[in-house]
């Protein structure tokens, strides 16, 4: 007993001595802020939970390397705010011209959370890990009130219901894209900076670290090739897919969305396409599907007509029309997807006979409205003057 | 109007002496009840097509299963009535070619145009402005002529042109590919100029008009009473009775219950129609 008892006091005074101040200090703090109720006076949490810190990725460090204003205790009221970018010089310059500049407005911990409970972002606990990174962003790019204030939109709820946000938040797939894969983490740029990854002419590129086949295939088309030569009216990725709201391409809302979208631009082969049968019944929604710009004309490579490649080219129109129109022959792709019967130059058949359906539908109705017209009047006026004769009720 | 005054005095002594003449066959009410229950229903499936950029098309149609759901129906009532127009057309040749049955393609019965009915329309025309007495009709006047021609050349052609869309690659091996195009515009041009007719001209013309309204219950119950025989169609009534053929026209009165039903069925059929035309309107003129 009494050997033991000395051996424990031997042993006391070894970690005292040998052991490290910063374990000591620790200690004398956790005395106090180990209650994790503690608040200042403005009522904020200075409580820190020791465990936890202690398996944090700062746990090897001694509060006093952050909170070096503090020497003594008592301490001061009011103490100096830690200053991350002492240690984290890169991070600190990356945020130097970005839209989080502001420190005051956007603290370190705004994204990183409590200092104290710091994780590698390979860790599930980190606010910055793959699937956290949404919610974290989110707590202020899904609030209303702020995005008002910043001109903004409220970008969280979309991305949620998004492709990118199903993959990420009900399968859980860590390559699924989040905030900071299009937007960077620390030097985010305004999509109208020219240095920013979602600036318009960088977004394929951007797009194109997971959709490498897809942004090949632009790259190739008309539209990448426009935007390429510095033509910034050509379509991006985000112009027809959305920005944060990206639907399943195939998925009913997305081909209902998307056709006013090509429309935008392509104002004449929109108001012509109303015309057709395609559009006509393609816009009443549903299961069954109609064409829409890109069944014929491709998605990424759209290539004129001009083309051999293009699926539009007259060597390759059977093909295409017969995709949905099994026995099309070379005949049947004579017909004019965009045809204009209001054009008497390039559809002069389309024309005359519209023009004669009209004519027959106005002139019969014409006819018969004033023909039945006059029979109402003159039946009426008969009826109520036979009855008056009779001195009837409606006399 | 002396047959008028006779009219009112006779329904208010005597309803139940009145007799009644068969004007349709059970055969002819059947297929104009399967005529209106299938344009009705072309028409309100087609017009959401037609008019697929307007407010009421997106909804219909989502509310009967999206366009798949649309052109199945269009599709349905489209061979429904084909079969109609098909067994009518046969009925026709049979009467008229091979029972040598006289009045179909020519006469006082057939549904042929001739000089009266020129001769008709001039002189109603006259009598609407009063400037001449009404004419005398025969058994059918020359605007339900040209109702049944409208509905059949608006059967072939809305037919042939909805046929030509259906089964676009097989017409393509006869048909240019322009003509492709054609068929659109002509099918739904002549397909709104049918609904227009019908539910505005037709409605009138012969159910909406004073001397039927609210609704000529003939083509329902297949017969009429004297007193309508002979206001409507009094040269008919006149040729019958001097052939001393009357006897063999005469009908039974409808019962009450064929009556109520015809009403709530016509009534229905008028009302869709109606509701159909306002719809029509608004997409054509709101844009």
């Amino acid at each position: 007993m009494k050997i033991a008892s000395t051996f424990a006091l031997i042993l006391g005074a070894l970690l005292v001595v040998a052991a490290p101040r910063v374990a000591q200090a620790d200690a004398d703090c956790l005395g106090c802020h180990g209650d994790k109720s503690m608040q200042d006076a403005a009522g904020h949490s200075i409580g820190v939970d020791g465990d936890i810190f202690h398996a944090s990725l700062h746990g090897s460090m001694k509060c006093g390397d952050c909170h070096t204003t503090i020497k003594d205790y008592p301490h001061p009221d009011q103490v100096t705010p830690v200053k991350c970018e002492s240690c984290h010089t890169g991070e600190a310059e990356g945020l130097v011209g970005s839209v989080h500049a502001n420190r005051a407005e956007h603290p370190c911990i705004s994204c990183h959370g409590d200092a104290h409970t710091i994780f590698p972002k390979s860790d599930p606990r980190s606010a910055v890990y793959p699937l956290n990174v949404p919610h974290t962003c989110g707590n202020c790019h899904g609030n209303d009130a702020l995005a008002k204030k910043h001109g903004l939109p409220n970008v969280y709820p979309m991305y949620l219901d998004s492709i990118h946000g199903f993959a990420l938040s009900k399968e859980g797939l860590l390559v699924a894209a989040n905030c900071q894969n299009c937007h960077g983490s620390h030097h985010i740029l305004s999509h109208k900076d020219p240095q920013s990854p979602t600036y318009k002419t960088n977004i394929p590129k951007t797009c194109g670290q997971c959709h490498a086949g897809i942004t090949a295939n632009y790259l190739g088309g008309v539209h990448g090739k426009a935007i390429a030569s510095g033509n910034l009216n050509a379509p991006v990725c985000s112009d027809c897919h959305t920005a944060h709201a990206i639907l399943q391409p195939t998925e009913a809302t997305f081909r209902m969305q998307s056709t006013p979208i090509c429309g935008s631009c392509h104002k004449d082969k929109l108001s012509t396409y109303r015309d057709t049968f395609h559009s006509q019944l393609g816009s009443l929604g549903g299961y069954v599907e109609t064409a829409r710009c890109w069944d014929c004309h491709g998605a990424h490579d759209v290539l004129p007509a001009s083309d051999p490649r293009s699926p539009i080219a007259p060597a390759n129109l059977v093909a295409t029309c017969g995709k949905c129109h099994a026995g099309a022959n070379a005949s049947f792709v004579q017909y004019q997807p965009h045809a204009n019967a209001h054009n008497r130059k390039l559809n002069p058949a389309l024309f005359f006979i519209r023009l004669f359906m009209n004519l027959l539908l106005a002139g019969v109705l014409t006819f018969f409205m004033i023909h039945t017209i006059l029979w109402l009047i003159r039946s009426r006026y008969q009826q109520v003057k036979t009855r008056s004769a009779k001195g009837g009720k409606n006399g | 109007m002396a047959d008028f005054e006779q009219t009112e005095v006779s329904n208010a002594q005597s309803h139940a002496g009145e007799r009644y003449f068969v004007r349709f066959t059970r055969a002819q009410r059947y297929m104009h009840a399967v005529l209106f229950t299938t344009f009705l229903g072309l028409a309100a499936t087609g017009l959401p097509m037609r008019f697929s950029e307007s407010f009421w098309a997106r909804r219909f149609a989502s509310g009967v299963g999206g366009f798949g759901s649309i052109i199945f129906f269009h599709k349905f009532f489209a061979v429904v009535l084909t079969v109609a127009f098909l067994i009518h057309v046969k009925e026709v040749f049979t009467r008229g070619l091979l029972h040598r049955e006289k009045g179909i393609f020519w006469g006082n019965t057939s549904m042929v145009a001739n000089w009266k009915d020129v001769k008709d329309l001039f002189g109603h025309m006259r009598w609407f402005l009063g400037l001449g007495p009404k004419p005398q009709f025969e058994r059918y006047a020359y605007w339900e002529k040209f109702d049944y021609w409208a509905v059949f050349w608006g059967m072939i052609v809305i037919g042939f042109s909805g046929y030509a869309m259906w089964f676009a690659p097989f017409f393509a091996h006869f048909l240019p590919g322009w003509a492709l195009n054609a068929v659109l515009v002509i099918h739904s041009e002549e397909g709104l100029l049918a609904i227009l007719f019908i539910f505005s001209i037709h409605f009138v013309n012969t159910h909406l008009r004073p001397d039927s309204f609210p609704m000529d219950m003939v083509i329902f119950t297949g017969v009429e009473s004297e007193e309508e025989f002979k206001t409507k169609r009094p040269e008919e009534y006149q040729r019958v009775a001097a052939q001393g053929k009357l006897e063999s026209r005469l009908g039974v009165k409808p019962p009450i219950w064929l009556l109520n039903f015809s009403k709530v069925v016509g009534f229905t059929a008028i009302f869709i129609g109606l509701l159909l035309l306002v719809l029509t309107l608004s997409a054509y003129f709101g844009g």
